[in-house]
């Protein structure tokens, strides 16, 4: 029953993958990347660690997908098609694809993981004490990464901001 | 259950090389930013099911996934700010017409 569920996911997952990256409409394209999305938070549901799981939907499909949706409203006029894809195109990057698979797969079937059958302490609570500790924790990098959160929304500002002087030029 | 760590890195492989080939084919930025999304979340997959399979003691994959969400929020927001003012000048963002960054 459980390998059922799996599967069904991963299904659903690898689908909805597929037609976000070849949907001839981009909004369409952007709303299948939300379904796939919606699966790995999914998948994290199925494997119980469910911090993860909120934080996907929460950034991702809150966020992130938002965000690009909005800039396709922004750049694109409606019902407009993206150009297809040459033949000799898709034929050099499915034969790219295939290799990396055939890379990936090699090393996956050396190295056959044991999985072991603990669970995993995943309370909000034992994370931000591990996150924040001193002695083997990522104290550190969490202020780092607040810093680079910061530059980013500044410098995302500043290179969307209409500039004046350019505007008199043109 | 030891297999499924193994059925789990299957899945994130194929979702990995699903992003790899919508980058390669796909001509506008935007659609080229959303399998970028495709690719870090499978590497995502990747990172948690190692931690949650193989080392349940620790929390360490946990944490990579919050620095990986994080990071790529921010690079998300900053690509967009790109490809909105890119447009503002080329009033296209495919990203074989447009040729120069520099305005």
């Amino acid at each position: 029953m459980d390998s059922i569920i799996f599967y069904c996911i991963a299904l659903f997952i690898l689908i909805s993958g597929l037609l976000a990256v070849t949907a001839r409409h981009i909004f369409r394209a952007a709303i299948w990347l939300l379904f796939t999305l919606m699966g790995i938070a999914a998948l994290y549901f199925w494997m119980n660690v469910f911090f993860v799981a909120a934080v996907q939907i929460i950034i991702y499909v809150g966020g992130i997908v938002v965000l690009i949706i909005f800039s396709i409203f922004l750049t694109q006029q409606a019902g407009q098609k993206m150009a297809v894809t040459s033949a000799k195109q898709s034929v050099f990057s499915v034969a790219a694809v295939l290799f990396g698979i055939a890379f990936i797969a090699s090393i996956i079937g050396r190295f056959y993981f044991v999985g072991r059958s603990e669970t995993l302490n995943d309370s909000v609570n034992a994370i931000g004490t591990q996150l924040m500790s001193f002695t083997n924790g990522y104290a550190l990098p969490f202020e780092l990464v607040s810093l680079l959160l910061l530059a980013a929304m500044v410098g995302s500002i500043l290179i969307a901001m209409k500039h004046k002087t350019e505007n008199k030029n043109n | 259950m030891p297999e499924v760590l193994q059925k789990i890195l299957w899945l994130s492989t194929a979702l990995f090389f699903i992003g790899v080939y919508g980058m390669l084919t796909r001509r506008n930025m935007l659609a080229i930013l959303m399998s970028l999304e495709l690719m870090l979340n499978s590497v995502n997959i990747n990172f948690v099911a190692f931690n949650k399979y193989l080392h349940p003691e620790k929390l360490d994959g946990i944490f990579f996934f919050l620095f990986i969400v994080t990071i790529a929020a921010a690079e998300a927001a900053v690509a967009i700010a790109i490809i909105i003012h890119l447009y503002r000048y080329h009033k296209n963002i495919d990203v074989g017409e447009t040729e120069e960054l520099k305005y």
